[in-house]
């Protein structure tokens, strides 16, 4: 195995044994993106200086015997979702194209603090709104798997950074399925965290009722890793929860038992790929030899969750959204006849396709007649939703199925149809609705060779518990071990 | 459920959005389309039901009232697209 394609876990074992420095490691990635990302584009800026000296900070540190941070020198990649003082934030849309934000986000902070090296920016759908990171006003990202296909969205470019061996982790944001979805893809683990895990301040805002920040690695240890550093109370995000850290990593050996995994069958219904379900469905077959009980739960109102979301994610986008104003920061129309003009044509130069459409149907479903009808409606049948899932969590530890219901898509196949491309976050969706955590692991490969992803979500709070058990299937497997030529 | 043209331009108009006529046919039919697809809601019985907007046990979450520190000035303008002196440039409102 080379170096790049080594875990956080084993990096870290090389780094504390001195058989390589963080100089070196930084480097050779630095190389990785230099080889590597004219194929897969999956970073938008490099900030090559910065990551070297921070690894030469964390090297000095090391040889002088100083405490050491939790990541130290270990390169890091970051959604450009999350703002990064002095480097530009742009959500990969023009309206924020020259933005360079003058604080960090609570999440960057807490890298630092532990000695990450941040090394670069990760493409993505614009505001976060898609699944494929098509999106994105400046380049469309590859599957590291299959370059004619994409790496799933909205966090797409940090997903493919570490399946291609660009990075070891990288920190994604997920809405509604934006982390779980495109790690499905790519072959990788993604976490999303349960709601108020993560403080979201410095995280440019889409749908602020759903908005999660969260880990990506190769294996489950290292997303455990990531989220020691990223979890935890911050008084800026009043959403964010003051409930302990755990340690993720102590007990991530020991199986949960007695362990009760609940399947859905709303999760394997119409439109599911005959692959895919047999991979999950060996998977549950892999916890039932491991001593787990699999019993059936019900998500009734699993069916409304798509079409509960676009109402409330556009709702609340079209509200956040409104502050691109051309006033305080980002792009400005050069001509316009007043100040509402200003506005609007700021917004409509500004502004890609996805992110207009959405900005639409959100002011839609808020305007006067139809308020009711869909916006309250939609928060609602969001209450049974999340009752569902209440229910089952009171039969079941973690509730197991598809991450996405097909492999990774051709880049442009589901560009013309956005509803299309909405329900390829069909299982992923109801998740962000409930607030609930949930995780995507390696379970398996397509005959073509794309990955396939085993999604299990668990009971707020339950990370821990919900990583021991993506642990025990994934010791007993080699999926997260595979690594794309590139 | 079919919307008019109108009414799109309407919310683009609320939405404070320029949209070109070829925009404005596309979200037509586009909207048309999703809006339908969630109107399935329609057909779900929630009556008796509390609207969720979060899933958080908290609320009203206060803390003191403490001066701390903030952006200067400069820091504040960087990233304006236009400036003057120590406000925010934009055209003028009144005439």
């Amino acid at each position: 195995m080379e170096l790049i394609e080594h875990s956080a876990r084993d990096l870290l074992g090389l780094l504390d044994r001195g058989e390589i420095t963080c100089e070196e490691l930084t480097t050779a990635y630095l190389e990785a993106i230099r080889q590597r990302d004219t194929k897969v584009q999956a970073f938008v800026s490099v900030q090559a200086a910065d990551a070297l000296e921070q690894a030469r900070r964390v090297d000095e540190k090391r040889r002088r015997g100083q405490p050491l941070g939790k990541l130290a020198g270990l390169p890091v990649a970051i959604k450009d979702v999350l703002c990064t003082q002095g480097v530009p934030t742009t959500c990969c849309s023009k309206i924020l194209q020259n933005f360079i934000p003058p604080y960090d986000a609570h999440v960057i902070e807490r890298l630092k603090q532990e000695d990450a090296v941040l090394i670069g920016k990760t493409n993505m759908d614009e505001f976060a709104m898609g699944s494929s990171t098509e999106n994105s006003a400046f380049q469309i990202t590859r599957n590291p798997w299959d370059l004619e296909r994409t790496p799933g969205g909205s966090s797409g470019g940090s997903a493919a950074a570490v399946a291609a061996c660009e990075v070891p982790l990288s920190i994604g944001s997920d809405t509604g399925g934006s982390i779980r979805q495109p790690a499905s893809l790519c072959g990788i683990v993604g976490l999303k965290p349960t709601y108020g895990r993560v403080s979201r301040y410095g995280l440019v805002a889409f749908a602020s009722s759903l908005d999660q920040v969260g880990p990506f690695g190769h294996e489950v240890y290292d997303v455990a890793l990531l989220m020691e550093v990223i979890a935890g109370h911050d008084k800026r995000d009043s959403t964010s929860v003051p409930e302990p850290v755990p340690p993720y990593r102590e007990k991530l050996e020991e199986p949960v038992r007695p362990l009760t995994i609940g399947v859905a069958c709303e999760y394997f219904g119409e439109g599911l790929d005959a692959e895919v379900e047999r991979a999950v469905r060996e998977a549950l077959e892999v916890y039932r030899r491991l001593g787990a009980t699999v019993r059936d739960v019900s998500l009734p109102h699993s069916k409304y969750a798509v079409a509960t979301y676009y109402i409330v994610a556009t709702a609340e986008a079209s509200s956040n959204l409104a502050r691109y104003d051309g006033v305080h920061y980002g792009y400005r129309a050069k001509k316009f006849d007043n100040m509402i003009h200003m506005y609007s044509r700021t917004r409509g130069e500004g502004f890609g396709p996805e992110v207009k459409r959405r900005i639409m149907l959100g002011t839609y479903v808020l305007s006067r007649g139809y308020y009711e009808a869909y916006y309250l409606k939609a928060l609602k049948v969001r209450r049974l939703i999340k009752e569902d899932f209440d229910k089952a969590f009171a039969e079941c530890d973690v509730i197991a199925g598809p991450t996405s219901p097909t492999p990774a898509f051709k880049i442009g196949e589901r560009v013309a149809d956005p509803l299309a491309m909405y329900l390829s976050d069909i299982y992923t969706i109801s998740c962000n609705l409930a607030g609930i955590a949930g995780i995507s692991i390696p379970c398996g490969f397509t005959k073509s060779g794309l990955p396939i992803g085993l999604q299990l979500l668990a009971p707020p709070f339950a990370e821990e518990k919900l990583l021991r058990i993506a642990r025990m299937y994934e010791r007993e497997t080699d999926w997260h071990q595979q690594r794309p030529r590139l | 459920m079919t919307l008019k043209p109108e009414e799109v331009r309407w919310v683009a108009h609320l939405a404070r959005l320029e949209c070109t006529e070829e925009e404005i046919k596309l979200f037509t039919s586009q909207l048309s389309e999703i809006v339908a697809y969630v109107n399935q809601l329609q057909e779900v019985n929630t009556d008796g039901v509390e609207p969720l907007s979060h899933c958080l046990p908290i609320s009203n979450v206060f803390r003191s009232d403490e001066p701390g520190v903030s952006l200067t000035v400069d820091e504040a303008l960087a990233n304006a697209p236009a400036r003057k002196g120590d406000f925010y440039s934009v055209p003028a409102v009144l005439d």
